[in-house]
């Protein structure tokens, strides 16, 4: 299921503001990828330009190429909508569907691309992604409340067990732990560890120590002042990254945040 | 005497505030009200002596009362405290103005409207009545039909334009479009009623007159504010949905239909439901677009129709042999149409109870 990601000579613009710039990097299948970096640097728009999500926003587009397996993402014939089904993402804050059901949640993808399903098929669907998010235990019994009652950090695996659910072959992640307790951030790595044995995982986020933990490969986005874009600066394995970083700014970064 | 102030800046220590937070001199809890009627009592005095009347008797209880409240809040309480009271009095008098016209309303309706609120309105039409009795049966059917076919009409198109605003417009159209509908909020309803005649007319030749009329010169007047509310409601709904649908790979039309309608049927269903509200009452338009007939009918395609407004106002102002039956008659009918705007509005809150998206655990 899982694969590879080349990016080369990937820049990303908001209308005529060029956010990054000049990305190539090589993402692993079947590992964790952490991308660090200050604020505004580009990390997300990076991100959300590996499904295409960038896009989205008005006046957003990008030059270069992302290639998955062989497949140019920005190729003249591709459908984003396709794209995303096979590369799914998981945001900074929870956004469970509010009308909808825990189960319905996690159904959305199949019931929302009118996907037909015999309903036994689709309860073993919930169970196994429920269970692949480590949620099951937790919500089996109230699968037909709000999926807006859960907690803060059940509600992020909850969207977890959503974007699962439609076996995407790469699973983005923003922050997903940012807006989350210790413990519940806790809970997420470890189904990070679990996960990476069936899909690519690319990561955001602003926890150094979480990016050493979890991660292979460590990506460090960087940019030289207020309106210039962000750029990547070193992409190494994450032991690298944090013992011994080829670059200047990358063993400044991460030594002023471990001060 | 005003600008002493009884009590220690903050900061100082005066032994009656020896913490760090001041303790603060307040007027006993019913003074106020108190003084503010002890001010009333001396205005109704006043206005006493001048010879009654109600109304200056308000007005100078109020001013004085107002005053007198202000004056010892500030002597006992000092500034700030006093101001908030002033504030607080402005407010309330602001408020209390704006209900007098809507209670006065309801009480007059009320009272003259109830003498025929009976069963016979609601069953009787005007059918070869010319004196007494009769009903407003067939004006209620109208209202009703016509309603109807103008929310058919209007629904579709104002909530299309509002997802179109909303999710797909951009750039110049987009622009256009909202400076259109503005312009046609501020359309003058008679103007949409001759809009709707010259068009039928054109179409149909002169003499034309049936509910479809009444119901496309209402449509004019409620589009935009159907486009108006939907568009609102729809801006209210969460970006991160939408990024949540497209993410696992949703079309964007199936998410327009499956994520962002639903989360906001609640307050589509309230803001069309008072679109309704808002139409239900025009009268001008459907003077002169679908008239008014004495008996019923249910065809809006052919045909006069009576409405409860037209009703109400022929009744008024063309009263037959027995004059206050007819004026009674206006009356009741003013009432039905009061409460059947009511009744849309309890609706309307029903609706966004109910369609609410549930968060209790
Ligand atoms: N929707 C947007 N429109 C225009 N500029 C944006 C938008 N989102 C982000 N940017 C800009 O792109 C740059 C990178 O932002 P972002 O990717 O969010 O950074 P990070 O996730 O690393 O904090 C910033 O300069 C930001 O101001
Ligand atoms: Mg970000």
């Amino acid at each position: 299921m899982a694969k590879r990601i080349d990016v080369s000579d990937l820049n990303i613009y908001y209308t005529n503001f060029l956010a990054v710039e000049g990305v190539n990097v090589s993402i692993e299948p079947r590992s964790i990828t952490a991308l660090i970096g200050p604020s505004g640097c580009g990390k997300s728009t990076f991100l959300r330009s590996l499904n295409r999500m960038h896009e989205v926003i008005p006046g957003a587009r990008v030059e270069g190429k992302v290639v998955i397996d062989g497949q140019d993402l920005y190729g003249s014939d591709v459908d984003p909508v396709n794209v995303r089904r096979q590369i799914g993402m998981v945001f900074q804050r929870p956004n469970p569907f509010p009308t909808m059901s825990i189960y319905d949640n996690v159904v959305a993808g199949v019931r929302l691309n009118s996907t037909r399903m015999k309903k036994s098929e689709m309860d073993d669907l919930v169970e196994t992604s429920l269970k692949g998010a480590n949620l099951w235990n937790e919500v089996k019994d109230r699968l037909s409340r709000p999926g807006s009652g859960l907690s803060g950090g059940q509600q992020q695996r909850l969207c977890i067990a959503r974007a699962i659910a439609v076996e995407p072959e790469v699973l983005l992640m923003d922050e997903p732990c940012s807006a989350l307790d210790p413990i519940s951030t806790l809970a997420i790595e470890d189904l990070m560890m679990e996960l990476k044995d069936r899909f690519t995982i690319v990561i955001v986020t602003h926890n150094m120590q979480q990016a050493a933990r979890v991660s292979e490969a460590t990506g460090f986005f960087n940019l030289n002042g207020v309106g210039q874009p962000g750029r990547l600066i070193e992409f190494n394995p994450t032991e690298k990254i944090f013992s011994n970083p080829d670059q200047k700014a990358t063993e400044d970064y991460i030594s002023g945040r471990f001060g | 005497m005003s600008t002493e102030t009884p009590l220690a800046p903050i900061g100082s220590t005066s032994a009656a505030s020896p913490g760090p937070v001041q303790t603060q001199r307040r007027l006993p809890r019913f003074a106020a009200a108190g003084l503010f009627l002890a001010g009333v009592a001396v205005g109704a005095l006043l206005s006493a002596l001048t010879g009654f009347s109600l109304a200056l008797t308000v007005l100078y209880g109020v001013v004085l009362g107002t005053l007198a409240v202000y004056a010892v809040s500030r002597q006992v309480e000092g500034r700030r405290k006093a101001t908030d009271r002033l504030v607080t009095s402005l407010v309330s008098t602001a408020f209390a103005i704006a209900m007098v016209p809507l209670l006065s309303l309801v009480y007059t309706v009320l009272d003259r409207g109830l003498a025929r609120l009976d069963a016979s309105f609601f069953t009787n039409s005007m059918f070869r009545v010319v004196g007494e009795g009769g009903g407003a049966y067939h004006a209620i059917v109208g209202t009703v039909l016509i309603t109807a076919l103008t929310t058919l009409i209007a629904v579709p198109i104002g909530l299309l334009t509002a997802i179109y605003l909303v999710e797909y417009g951009t750039g110049r159209l987009k622009k256009a479009i909202t400076f259109f509908v503005d312009v046609m909020t501020g359309i003058p309803s008679i103007v949409a009623g001759l809009f709707a005649f010259a068009l039928f007319t054109l179409l149909f030749g002169n003499d034309v007159r049936l509910g479809l009329m009444g119901s496309v010169a209402l449509a004019v007047l409620m589009i935009p504010v159907v486009v108006r509310s939907c568009e609102e409601v729809l801006k209210l709904v969460p970006n991160e949905l939408r990024e949540a649908a497209y993410a696992l790979g949703v079309p964007k039309w199936r998410t327009v239909v499956k994520v962002v309608l639903p989360t906001a049927i609640a307050g589509l269903g309230t803001g069309i439901t008072l679109a309704v509200a808002r139409v239900i009452g025009e009268t001008a338009p459907l003077l002169i677009t679908v008239g008014l007939i004495t008996g019923t009918n249910f065809n809006p395609f052919e045909g006069r129709m009576a409405t409860l407004p037209v009703f109400a106002y022929y009744q008024l102002t063309q009263p037959g042999t027995a004059t206050q039956a007819f004026i009674d008659r206006a009356w009741t009918a003013a009432l039905v149409l009061i409460m059947l705007v009511m009744g849309l509005n309890v609706v309307a809150r029903l609706i966004s109870r109910l369609f609410a998206p549930k968060t209790g655990r």
